[in-house]
């Protein structure tokens, strides 16, 4: 049977939305009071999907003491009470938008050796929320 | 195609343990949840079903219906029960969310006759959860 298991894990961060490919005027056109120079923060969810056969001798797809500890290493601990912008190198480059901070999440996370990583779903504000499956979109 | 999801709740109990297992294994693969006392949740389960609505009534099944089939297929079998002891489904399996979705999953892919089961979502807890979407075991 297809099975994901999925595991909520939270951090908070601050980030501010500028890119450089954008004049001043544009960034506050575009981004808005996300583009306060001061940056802001978000208490960022993220659901971590991960999918394969279940082990009969444990009945899990895969143990959560292993996942929990994979994504506290490659993403708790690099984001959590962090400056996104300045502290996550993928951001030098990138705007921290949350489109983006998922795509790195599961970029982060696709090394994980215990299962396959279906989905990363990343929730900026109870509001709103990004889901990204890897390049290739869902899998059946 | 719509979608439909109805949501209960159940209270039920368990461990895990593999008698395979040395108790030394069973202690660093299960952790706390390996305490042969065992512990609970309060685990809420989504059936979602997949269908198109009947012209007749707007419906892809009747609520009250898929009520009625959650009640006697999956609460009156797990609601306040232990999981490793009172499930016969569940014998000689660790009750994890895994198993307990495919055996809920299990009993009523082929109790749901108009649409059809696309997907059982349990939740053991609010921040874990697993999804069964059936196929081939």
């Amino acid at each position: 049977m297809k099975l994901h298991l999925t595991r909520r894990y939270r951090f908070a961060a601050s980030h501010r939305l500028h890119s450089p490919r954008l004049s001043e005027a544009e960034n506050w056109r575009v981004y808005g009071k996300c583009n306060n120079p001061h940056g802001h923060g978000h208490n960022y969810v993220v659901e971590v999907a991960v999918t394969g056969p279940v082990d009969p001798a444990t009945g899990m797809v895969a143990n959560l003491a292993d996942l929990d500890s994979y994504v506290e290493r490659q993403v708790i601990e690099a984001f959590d009470h962090r400056n996104l912008n300045e502290e996550v190198p993928a951001f030098r480059e990138q705007v921290p938008t949350t489109e983006n901070l998922c795509i790195e999440i599961f970029r982060r996370l696709r090394g994980f050796p215990h299962a396959r990583l279906a989905r990363v779903r990343l929730e900026e504000t109870g509001l709103n929320s990004f889901e990204y499956f890897g390049e290739d979109g869902p899998q059946p | 195609m719509v979608y439909l999801t109805r949501k209960i709740e159940f209270s039920a109990s368990h461990f895990y343990h593999n008698p395979a297992f040395t108790p030394e294994e069973n202690r660093r693969v299960f952790g706390k949840c390996n305490n042969p006392h065992g512990h609970g949740h309060n685990y809420v389960l989504e059936v979602t079903v997949a269908g198109e609505p009947d012209p007749a009534t707007g419906m892809v099944l009747d609520l009250k219906e898929l009520k009625e089939i959650l009640q006697r297929e999956v609460t009156d079998r797990v609601d306040h029960r232990h999981l490793n002891h009172e499930v016969p489904e569940l014998a000689g399996k660790i009750p994890t969310s895994e198993n307990i979705a495919m055996t809920i999953w299990g009993w009523l892919a082929t109790r749901i006759t108009k649409g059809h089961l696309h997907r059982v979502r349990l939740y053991e807890t609010p921040d874990l959860f697993v999804d069964c979407y059936g196929g081939a075991k």
